[in-house]
């Protein structure tokens, strides 16, 4: 393999992790306030309220999908940032 | 005017919207019918995929279901939206860097073979087959309220119009047709939902208006409202939860993995232009979808409170008149088991619980003594009320009482909610056979001209099989589509995940895991909601979890089989594994192409 290529693997590779890395911690997030806050946690946030909402059923049927929309546009920031960082851009 | 005449007028004026944009925007090559030749905006096709995901069950039926399952119904909530961070963050970017025309393009080439081609044929057509039979029964179920034709009419009119411009437009008619259905049904949905939520409590948003107080009782929130009444006829609390946790877990995994496996949806990222663009339209796609689901729910409470407080105690002879009209069409019914002229809507509780045993089964001509049609097949508990659940939020502008240009506008509404997904579907089923069987299986010389004419006759051959299951359908308009997220999450979404994120996933692996998936979902599926293999009882439930959320159990399989299966076969090709590396850098995406 020569140098060149070589390189270009490796720029490649570390765009990857860096990409990886926003996964790993924007997934986490999913899964908590879906998962965690509106099913697992459901009963114990319960006892709290905002406004006539029961704090886990709010983000059963609300909460989480406000999260989910924020998520993705986060993703797209950071990945549009990442593409410049690593000339993937053009 | 009155409610039919506005109707009429609402659908026609839509319906020559929808057909003058399939005109103006027809496709004149592949590219531009598989995928509206690659050009458009994220915007546009964000709009577009709402559209295409939002079906007659996001549309008809999810408000419905969460007006009767209150809490439980989050997982069509929390399912049907999740999967699209899935979508964004996992799939959509690498699909459209890769840049091919279909699901089974990707499979075929990833995993060089001609085997785990023809698999993901098969399963894009089984999931889209399930999918497509609940769109064109709601269409049906829509023609026979609000234009008063039987269900069987109104299935064949909804095939005739989809059919015309889905054929005749491919992708490119599609895309912007649902460009406007999208603001048809959303507009639909949003205008009584307002006022409905104005009228309850006079908060206009019906998402905060669902937390908020009712008017005339600044103490009471609405849901504790609700939460009170529901109680009190024996039902179990709105904002509380029935089924097992794990069921519940199992069902949203099942529905969120299921969405961002659906052939028809993976197919809209490859009409944008950059992967850039890719990942933000599955944003755009959010947003739009989630003003419709976060007000749904709003939608569903609201509905709930108003139908008990019609018709709870109340005289069967002071009924407003949408009562008899639904009634007529056999989607309520009223059984007066204790002969006092009046309503009981109780539930388990209150010696209630399913008001007959199964659907209603009226008796010809016959009426009761209070004008009430008969029902051959009432149950033994005290619950008197038959209510279809579909019927929420078609028949919710009436039961508030809202003008009839609402009641005209939400006809339109479903209708574009319905005709939008069952066109992105009969696509999917038209390129599976014209591109992925025909052109790359049976004839690879078919002139570009010849594929073109495949596409239109196995749209047309799609939209009749379509129509038969809208006839005879087997089941709610959304338990048929909850099944296909299961099938979706069972095959592809394991095979194109372990493609992009496993290099060392090869052919003999992802073939294995597919069929494995797709199997064990479709015996678990068929034996617990069709009665094959011996059926069962929820008691028999594999771990307590119900065939709608199998799916992510079968798909934990699919991911297992696959990994073990790989460990053991060969590795994929040289040119595979770079095939890999480049899907996952964006440079350079050229546009989709036909190799």
């Amino acid at each position: 393999m020569d140098k060149q290529t070589d390189n270009k693997q490796k720029h490649a590779s570390a765009y990857w992790r860096e990409n990886l890395k926003y996964l790993a911690i924007l997934l986490p997030i999913w899964f908590l306030v879906s998962y965690g806050a509106g099913i697992i946690f459901k009963d114990w946030l319960d006892q709290f309220q905002i406004g006539g909402f029961n704090v886990g059923f709010w983000f059963a049927q609300q909460g989480s999908i406000y999260v989910f929309i924020i998520l993705i546009f986060v993703y797209v920031r950071l990945m549009n940032k990442l593409d410049k960082k690593y000339g993937y851009d053009k | 005017m009155d409610s039919q005449s506005l109707t009429y007028i609402f659908v026609g004026v839509s319906f020559a919207l929808y057909i003058g944009i399939a005109i103006w925007s027809r496709a004149g090559s592949t590219k531009e019918f598989y995928v509206a030749g690659g050009g458009v905006s994220p915007l546009a096709n964000g709009m577009a995929t709402a559209a295409d995901w939002m079906s007659a069950a996001s549309f008809i039926s999810m408000a419905g279901i969460i007006s009767f399952m209150g809490y439980d119904g989050s997982v069509f909530l929390m399912g049907w939206t999740g999967g699209f961070v899935l979508l964004a963050l996992l799939l959509a970017p690498y699909l459209r860097k890769f840049g091919k025309f279909t699901v089974p393009d990707f499979i075929g080439d990833r995993y060089y073979s001609k085997t785990a081609r023809s698999v993901a044929v098969i399963c894009a057509l089984i999931v889209s087959f399930t999918y497509i039979a609940g769109q064109m029964r709601g269409v049906g179920v829509v023609f026979s309220r609000f234009l008063e034709v039987e269900i069987e009419t109104g299935v064949i009119i909804g095939m005739i119009i989809v059919l015309f411009y889905a054929v005749l437009g491919g992708m490119k008619g599609i895309t912007y047709t649902q460009v406007a259905q999208y603001c048809v049904l959303i507009f639909a949905f949003l205008v009584p939902a307002i006022f409905i939520s104005f009228q309850a409590t006079g908060n206009p948003i019906p998402m905060f208006g669902m937390g908020d107080t009712l008017v005339g009782q600044p103490d009471t929130f609405m849901l504790d409202k609700l939460d009170g009444l529901s109680q009190e006829l024996g039902f179990s609390a709105y904002t509380e939860g029935s089924k097992d946790l794990i069921d519940v877990i199992a069902i949203t995994l099942a529905l969120m993995v299921g969405t961002a496996g659906l052939p028809h949806v993976i197919v809209r990222f490859f009409t944008v232009k950059r992967v850039k663009d890719a990942r933000k339209s599955a944003g755009y796609a959010l947003l739009f979808i989630g003003i419709l689901y976060i007000t749904a729910p709003a939608v569903a409470s609201f509905g709930k409170l108003n139908l008990i407080e019609t018709v709870s105690e109340k005289k069967y002879s002071e009924m407003p008149e949408w009562f008899t009209t639904w009634e007529n069409l056999g989607l309520l019914a009223w059984i007066d088991k204790d002969s006092d002229g009046k309503i009981q809507y109780l539930g388990a509780a209150k010696e209630g619980g399913d008001a007959l045993t199964g659907i209603p089964i009226f008796s010809e001509n016959e009426r009761g003594k209070n004008g009430e049609r008969l029902v051959e097949n009432p149950s033994e508990n005290k619950n008197e009320l038959y209510v279809d659940r579909d019927i929420m939020v078609l028949a919710n502008p009436e039961i508030a009482d809202l003008p009839n240009w609402v009641i005209a506008l939400v006809a339109a509404g479903c209708l574009a909610a319905a005709l939008s997904t069952a066109a992105g579907l009969l696509l999917v089923i038209s390129s599976s056979v014209s591109h992925d069987l025909i052109k790359k299986m049976i004839k690879p010389d078919i002139s570009d001209k010849g594929e073109l004419v495949a596409a239109r006759l196995a749209a047309v051959a799609a939209v009749v099989v379509a129509g038969y299951f809208g006839i005879n359908p087997p089941g709610f308009v959304a338990a048929v589509v909850a099944l296909a997220f299961g099938l979706a999450a069972a095959s592809f979404f394991p095979a194109i995940i372990l493609g992009i994120f496993y290099k060392r996933m090869n052919k003999e692996g992802a073939i294995a895991g597919m069929v494995v998936g797709i199997c064990l979902m479709l015996f678990y599926m068929l034996k617990f909601k069709f009665d094959f293999f011996g059926g069962g009882t929820p008691e028999d439930w594999w771990f307590g979890i119900s065939p709608e959320g199998f799916g992510s159990v079968a798909m934990f399989v699919n991911f297992f089989v696959s990994i073990v299966i790989s460990k053991f076969t060969p590795e994929p090709p040289l040119e595979v594994q770079e095939m890999v590396e480049n899907v996952r850098i964006p440079g350079g995406a050229g546009e989709a192409s036909d190799h």
